[in-house]
């Protein structure tokens, strides 16, 4: 049949079904074949928070949205354009989102009375015209798998675990991909089992068939190879590539990596992926707590190691004191925060950036420590990377804030070179006459010697130290001279740090200040209103204490700053007490990151009434 | 991959190891009060080490916050004065990275039974080859004197001026209820028994407890005396040693023996009992150590002390570098670049 071939720029697609019905493979197999293909690409995987939900109910739809495009995909998409709904349930909960005239592709055998019922429907969706406004891709999928599977060896229930690879093979035809990837990881999972590969392969030809041969679907889309650097790729999440950030670190360093850590969603996967890595060495300890997570890899480092920690917000709140323990040891230490909405329990697997008051301020005493914070989840590897290096060369703990959404969600990632990765080669002292708190007089790091080392036992703790001997001092004028080598040594850092890069005019009216993982929507905005004409800067902060040298000048020569923040405007109290600027504020708390439209809407909106 | 660590390990394999106590001594003034039972923990810990053949870059003493906490500063090794009560997993992270070194903690019945509590139960669940010393004076010291999980009930503190209402802690039941493979108790004024249990202690493989009465003479003077005392401690006190029945007494005329599993205490002269009723002590018994362990605060019976539990059990962190040895021979050495590539990336290309 000929059907009319539509290009296209971008497309969000969301995969929504029942817990058990596949609904993530189908949106990381998609994702994958997309970036293969070479598209750009930006997913994020959207659980039940239950274990193990109800069939068929609301609160266990589990979704994959997977936004796939030809340039400037920097985020999972703002709305959805079509949706594979697998299950009554699943379409009552994503509906919202979908664009009106949007695509939903729906499996009719989940729409009997029980699952209606069970979604809250008094009548059928597919029948009731109250879908009128959207083009229904109406298809049994269960009875189609049942029929292509027919005369298999495979049972009933294997049979209908295949309807979501039914729906994926469809999905490739209406997007023109190849079934070439999806082939491949079905090969390597199956292989051993090949009347199930072989299965699986003829529904997913069945699926793309269908499209093909169906005589009401009369379109299909095309979406061109973004322009991409040439490198070898790969799909990541942001708690995979802060794992892989430490343990190229650790050998760029010539250590031992140590993780000692307490589950805690949304940073767990952290600790999974480094347990999971023994042949590199990796040391691992899951404590007992949060605090004995952070002492344990204070220890590891006291003796030598590149040491870690990994936690979110209530975690962090209780690793306090022993951080305050790091910054009087002046040992290094990387604590990766994956912050999530709080207080207290708060939201979880929901996202916020609220923790970057207590990650900076958050001690008992004068306590500077470093704080960094990665823009997406490919970044985690590099800012992992960079923390590790500031701790290492500064001798100091360094906090590096990501969040729920960056840990979870997935992106492409341009894979390095790992021999042009820096080298973080620490220097161990070990000649005689060591004195603990000698410094380094361009970076004020103090001298590392390590136990082992023969003739230069000493002793070191939370007590306030001596310049130079380290021993324990209660002198008040040498307590004022510490806590000043202290706040020098972290301000020192801002020499050696990028400077500022500002997107756009580097002065003008309107400069768009952010940090964190808000990265994809506002880039996303901006780089949709610039071509549109309108005059706007971007500039995005990944280091947060020290702020880089040239802040202030930047700032000041921008007659407005917008600062959005997935909190109550926590850096823009820090700007504005800092350089004593007005900063505009523009704040969510809803446990997801911005949409690029409301920063759209925002500074179209700013645009327009000018001036202040 | 050879680390730096392993550079410096290498340094240490030259140096001798033919030491006195004097060499463990630090420039350090010893600051605990006159008389304080600290003085002779310290003192046998110096004079032990001395003698195990350990070079002094491989010993690390780790502490908390107390009293007792001020005892790396005194020590010529490697030292490390942490916060409260997590001196403990400091020192996990120091042994399972370095399982070359030879850890050790000193902590109190503050720092290491009550703000450490978890720490305590799962340092010796996981059997982390950490010798600790825990002076025990049933009371804050460092603080002038609060009511520990020590401390007696009805003891007289400034917090708890009518009498504590808290139930006392058993340290030893608590170390063997946490799985604990070396439990023991000494007292700081037995000086030689001290000594051997350092050096037990220090020859266990795994997690070594070692619960150390200690007088406190400001705050919590003379708790101990009825078992430390000349007059009082034959009658007081019964020394477990493994293999040998459990005789006390001034005259050794006192046995335990068990009654089911309850144990009682019989006079040797009644005409009715012998040497050879006597429970006889097994190191190696989980079941007896419990049961020797409930004796703690019995009216009637002595205090029980020396090794209650000596067992052999993995340990976590030699189980962890077995792990990645074995990680490293099943998959080779860690290849980074292969590692960041993962199993599924593509190549774009020009």
């Amino acid at each position: 049949m000929d059907k009319k071939l539509i290009s296209i720029d971008e497309v969000t697609i969301r995969f929504a079904g029942d817990s058990g019905d596949g609904m993530q493979l189908c949106g990381t197999q998609f994702s994958d074949t997309s970036a293969a293909f070479g598209q750009e690409v930006n997913t994020f995987p959207d659980y039940p928070s239950e274990i193990r939900a109800p069939e068929g109910t609301l609160y266990g739809v589990s979704a994959y949205q997977v936004h796939v495009g030809n340039r400037n995909i920097n985020t999972p998409g703002d709305r959805i354009d079509v949706l594979v709904a697998m299950n009554a349930s699943s379409l009552k909960v994503s509906l919202k989102n979908v664009i009106k005239g949007g695509i939903l592709i729906v499996n009719r055998a989940g729409f009997v009375e029980k699952q209606l019922k069970l979604a809250k429907y008094e009548s059928n969706p597919l029948v009731d015209n109250s879908l009128n406004e959207y083009s229904v891709i109406d298809i049994d999928i269960t009875a189609k798998v049942q029929e292509i599977l027919k005369g298999t060896t495979l049972t009933p229930k294997h049979i209908s675990r295949t309807k979501n690879i039914f729906a994926l093979g469809f999905s490739y035809w209406l997007y023109s991909l190849p079934l070439a990837q999806t082939e491949k990881w079905l090969q390597k999972k199956f292989g051993k089992k090949p009347a199930i590969f072989e299965a699986n392969m003829m529904v997913l030809k069945a699926g793309y068939e269908y499209g093909e041969n169906s005589e009401d679907i009369k379109y299909r889309y095309k979406i061109n190879k973004a322009d991409l650097a040439p490198g070898n790729y790969r799909n990541i999440t942001g708690n995979e590539a802060a794992a892989l950030g430490l343990i190229a670190a650790a050998q760029k360093a010539n250590l031992p990596l140590f993780l000692g850590s307490y589950p805690i969603t949304p940073a767990t996967e952290i600790l999974h992926h480094l347990s999971g890595h023994k042949n590199f060495s990796v040391v691992h300890l899951q404590a007992e707590d949060e605090i004995a997570g952070i002492a344990s890899a204070i220890g590891a480092a006291y003796a030598g190691s590149l040491s870690s920690t990994s936690t979110s917000g209530p975690g962090l709140a209780l690793k306090v004191e022993a951080l305050g323990l790091a910054v009087m040891l002046e040992i290094p230490l990387v604590i990766v925060d994956v912050m999530r909405a709080g207080p207290s329990t708060g939201l979880p697997t929901k996202t916020e950036q609220s923790d970057l008051n207590l990650a900076i301020y958050g001690r008992h005493g004068e306590a500077p420590i470093p704080v960094i914070a990665a823009q997406s989840a490919s970044d985690c590897f590099q800012m992992a990377f960079e923390a590790s290096r500031i701790a290492l060369k500064y001798m100091t703990p360094v906090i590096l804030l990501t969040d729920g959404y960056l840990g979870q969600s997935t992106e492409p990632w341009r894979v390095p070179d790992v021999s042009t990765l820096p080298d973080l080669t620490p220097v161990f002292h070990t000649e005689k006459g060591y004195q603990p708190y000698h410094r380094n007089p361009d970076t004020l790091a103090r001298d590392w010697a390590i136990p082992g080392t023969p003739g230069l036992e000493h002793r070191i703790g939370g007590l306030e130290k001596e310049d130079l001997t380290g021993n324990v001092s209660h002198d008040t004028a040498n307590h004022e001279k510490m806590v000043h080598y202290r706040q020098d040594k972290v301000d020192g850092i801002t020499q050696d740090i990028p400077p500022c890069e500002i997107l756009g005019e580097q002065e003008g009216d309107l400069l768009v200040l952010a940090w964190g993982s808000s990265y994809g929507a506002i880039k996303t905005a901006y780089e949709k209103l610039r071509e549109e004409g309108k005059k706007l800067s971007y500039l995005h902060l990944k280091y947060l204490n020290p702020l880089p040298a040239d802040l202030g000048d930047v700032l000041k020569r921008f007659k407005r700053i917008l600062l959005p923040e997935i909190n109550l405007g926590q850096l823009a109290n820090i700007i504005r007490s800092k350089y004593l600027i007005n900063i505009e504020q523009f704040n969510k708390v809803q446990g997801t990151t911005f949409k690029s439209y409301e920063i759209e809407e925002k500074v179209n909106e700013m645009l327009e009434k000018g001036g202040n | 991959m050879v680390t730096l660590v392993d550079n410096i390990n290498d340094m240490s394999i030259a140096t001798g190891t033919n030491y006195t106590a004097k060499d463990f001594k630090s420039d350090a003034d010893v600051r605990w009060c006159a008389g304080c039972g600290g003085y002779s923990i310290l003192a046998q810990a110096q004079r032990v080490l001395a003698g195990l053949g350990i070079p002094k870059e491989r010993i690390v003493f780790v502490s908390g916050i107390g009293c007792s906490s001020r005892f790396p500063y005194y020590m010529d090794v490697y030292g490390f004065h942490s916060i409260h009560g997590r001196a403990l997993p400091i020192a996990s992270g120091i042994k399972v990275s370095r399982p070359e070194l030879s850890v050790w903690v000193a902590t109190g019945d503050g720092d290491c039974m009550s703000i450490g509590g978890n720490h305590f139960i799962h340092t010796l669940r996981r059997n982390i080859d950490i010798n600790i010393l825990m002076f025990n004076n049933e009371v804050y010291a460092l603080t002038k004197g609060q009511a520990s999980p020590t401390s007696k009930v009805g003891q007289i503190t400034k917090t708890t001026q009518l009498g504590s209402i808290d139930n006392q802690f058993n340290p030893v039941g608590l170390a063997l209820g946490s799985g604990g493979t070396f439990v023991a108790r000494t007292f700081d004024a037995d000086v030689k028994h001290m000594q051997y249990l350092y050096e037990r202690a220090a020859a266990h493989k795994g997690t070594a407890f070692v619960e150390i009465y200690t007088n406190c003479v400001v705050f919590n003077d003379s708790t101990f005396s009825e078992f430390t005392d000349r007059e009082t401690k034959k009658e007081r006190t019964v020394l477990l040693e493994h293999g040998k029945p459990l005789i006390y007494g001034v005259n050794n005329d006192k046995g335990i023996k068990l009654d089911g599993f309850t144990p009682v205490a019989v006079s040797l002269d009644d005409g009715i009992h012998s040497v050879d009723d006597l429970l006889v002590h097994n190191e190696k018994d989980s079941t007896l150590a419990f049961i020797l362990a409930n004796m703690t605060y019995s009216d009637t019976l002595p205090r029980p002390y020396g090794v209650f539990q000596a067992i052999d059990k993995p340990r976590y962190e030699e189980n962890i570098h077995l792990q990645i040895q074995d990680q490293i021979k099943i998959k080779g050495e860690g290849n980074l670049q292969k590692l960041l590539l993962g199993d599924e990336y593509w190549e774009i290309k020009n």
